[in-house]
């Protein structure tokens, strides 16, 4: 049977420039869901972050491959146009539709951006193809992204 | 620090040209079409990634490359492209690719002079840089000082730096000071997605965060009196630096048409061995979209680095209780080093228009070239090279054996040897700091982190870099410059 446990949410891996990371999930859905929130922790430690602006997500794109891109480039977007600082991420489906293109619905909530308390580190500006892997590996999902710095 | 990565075999796959020139030979991947070059010094090679060989490889698989996929001696891994990646592609054969420019579209540097000597500044340093640190909006989240409308933000993408000029933003020799008059032919703001529009209003005037920065400069060494006098450079002289791009704009033009781009890839039959290379041949619609939305990005960030250096020149006005004129404050030069331009180059004894993407590479032209400005032409394109943090820029100018072997280009920087994951776990913002305070350079960032991931050593050595280019004759020195102040976004 398979098993429920993933390694961790996500880790970080090397690279010279920009930031790098692996993402699991059980479920396409929480991969999604830990995909999000590696990329937010590029910034910033999102443990404190508390979920009081929630914005809704729903996107679609021509395959797993692009979604991770689509879905991690309108957080990065909505980060920095509503100025919103990301820490719960809920991702209800993920799901492949009858023109074969996949499709995902989802729920981002943080709070404004604050200078004087959130401290950031480097600034994910875009999600880059490089490496990018959406892969299942014995029971669960891992997506790699190369962020763009 | 060099970072040793017991890259032996890297030995096994170059082919030695000359001391500083290392060839990746076409038979290394199946895909290659030109052979890759690479101009480092064997020291150099010897920290390089075997991935950033293999990116300037994967490079030459694009259709209609030229000559060679090349590597400048600063180059490091990226994505898609190396940074540090230089390569052209026929204007009706080959391809243009986003992933060949990068996201921040039109990142460059511009250097200021003043006719401060080092001794009058050395004493009000920390205040400069305190006054600049709060004039200029850096790092993540800082607010613009200025609001575009819509109308404006079309002005912005199709005008560049004449634009801020016209808006009162600095004076008409600026504009003939940057690489080609600071502004791009072919923008068509209609390309640009409502989403780049919303991320770029705001942040005109603003530095960013990451590695750009404004520095604060005197001249210690002059390598070449003839072409420092044309740049109106001099010993002791004070400089400012400044480092940005085309910030949110840039970087969602970038991913719309990157997604674009992705998906037709499969439509004009081209194979990739990296998606984040994903491009269309040169004349269909997918790549000339991308280009002239492309070239809005390009001419945004000519009109930031022109009103950033605008306030500066005010901050240096405020601090010396003067005004403007009288610290003669001209601007020496601005390049782009993310960038692609249709250029006319010799391939093979024969004049053909290419697309030169250079990616974390500068332009270096040669004398007599008809777009380096009147005032230089005798001497060559001021070829600017900063530094990291504590380490010292350069000035150089283009050659003609440059514009033969590189396409007329240098490399743009020092570039990273340590990635920020390591340095922020090497080094303490606040003891790099206090280490550049004792060296007599003072900064100011958001972030303690910043100035960890930003520290010297994550940098190669900007001489090591700076040899290699004068030594392969790809550019040649004329002045070196020290760091006293830095602002880090």
């Amino acid at each position: 049977m398979v098993s429920d446990t993933i390694p961790t949410k996500f880790e970080f891996l090397e690279h010279t420039a920009d930031a790098k990371f692996k993402a699991y999930g059980t479920t396409l859905e929480e991969a999604f869901e830990n995909v999000a929130m590696a990329t937010m922790n590029v910034m910033i430690d999102t443990t404190p972050i508390k979920g009081l602006i929630t914005k809704h997500v729903e996107l679609e794109s021509s395959s797993l491959d692009d979604l991770v891109v689509d879905w991690l480039s309108e957080i990065l977007f909505l980060f920095e146009v509503e100025e919103i600082v990301f820490g719960n991420f809920k991702v209800e489906s993920v799901s492949q539709q009858e023109d074969n293109k996949y499709k995902i619905v989802g729920e981002v909530a943080g709070e404004p951006i604050d200078p004087s308390t959130h401290k950031f580190n480097t600034h994910a500006k875009a999600v880059t193809y490089n490496g990018l892997q959406v892969t299942k590996e014995n029971s669960y999902w891992v997506l790699q992204v190369t962020i763009d710095t | 620090m060099e970072q040793e990565n017991n890259n032996n075999d890297i030995f096994d796959i170059v082919k030695k040209i000359d001391d500083n020139t290392w060839e990746v030979p076409k038979e290394y991947k199946p895909f290659m079409r030109v052979p890759g070059k690479i101009f480092v010094s064997e020291n150099m090679l010897r920290s390089m990634e075997r991935e950033t060989i293999d990116q300037v490889a994967n490079v030459s698989a694009l259709p209609g490359i030229q000559k060679h996929s090349l590597a400048m001696p600063d180059a490091h891994l990226g994505y898609g492209f190396p940074i540090g990646g230089v390569a052209a592609f026929d204007s009706e054969e080959g391809v243009i690719s986003p992933g060949g420019v990068g996201f921040d579209i039109n990142c460059g540097v511009r250097l200021i002079r003043t006719n401060l000597h080092v001794d009058e500044v050395r004493p009000v340093i920390s205040e400069l840089i305190k006054n600049i640190f709060q004039e200029i909006p850096s790092g993540l989240g800082s607010k613009s000082r200025i609001r575009v409308n819509d109308n404006e933000l079309d002005n912005v993408f199709l005008q560049g730096a004449r634009w801020a000029v016209e808006q009162g933003y600095g004076v008409e020799s600026d504009v003939e000071h940057c690489e080609g008059n600071g502004m791009i032919e072919g923008a068509d703001p209609s390309q640009v997605s409502s989403k780049a529009r919303k991320r770029g209003k705001p942040q005109l005037g603003t530095l960013g965060s990451g590695n750009h920065f404004l520095e604060i400069q005197y001249i210690d060494n002059v390598y070449d009196e003839k072409a420092a006098q044309a740049y109106g450079l001099e010993e002791g002289q004070v400089t400012f630096m400044v480092h940005c791009g085309s910030r949110g704009a840039g970087h969602q033009i970038c991913t719309d048409h990157l997604r674009t781009l992705s998906q037709s890839v499969n439509k004009y039959g081209i194979q990739l061995p990296d998606k984040q290379l994903a491009c269309a041949p040169t004349t269909s619609p997918e790549a000339q979209n991308y280009f002239k939305a492309m070239a809005c990005a390009a001419n945004y960030a000519w009109a930031n680095r022109q009103i950033i250096m605008h306030w500066t020149r005010e901050v240096f006005a405020k601090t010396f209780k003067t005004d403007i004129d009288s610290l003669e404050m001209d601007l020496v030069y601005d390049v782009a080093h993310n960038i692609a331009k249709l250029e006319e180059h010799i391939v093979d004894g024969t004049k053909k228009k290419l697309y030169v993407h250079r990616k974390g590479a500068t332009r270096a032209f040669p004398p007599g070239h008809s777009e380096v400005p009147q005032q230089y032409r005798a001497i060559g394109q001021p070829v600017l090279l900063p530094g990291s943090m504590g380490t010292p820029s350069f000035v150089l100018h283009g050659t003609q054996q440059g514009m033969d072997t590189t396409f007329g280009s240098a490399c743009h920087g020092s570039g990273r040897a340590m990635s920020r994951k390591k340095a922020k776990g090497a080094y303490k913002g606040e003891d790099v700091k206090r280490n550049l305070a004792a060296m007599g350079i003072h900064v100011e960032a958001m972030n303690p982190a910043v100035i960890a991931e930003e520290a010297p050593e994550v940098y190669k050595k900007s001489s090591d870099v700076v040899n290699v280019v004068h030594d392969s004759g790809i550019a040649q020195k004329v002045v070196r410059m020290v760091p006293m102040g830095v602002a880090k976004g």
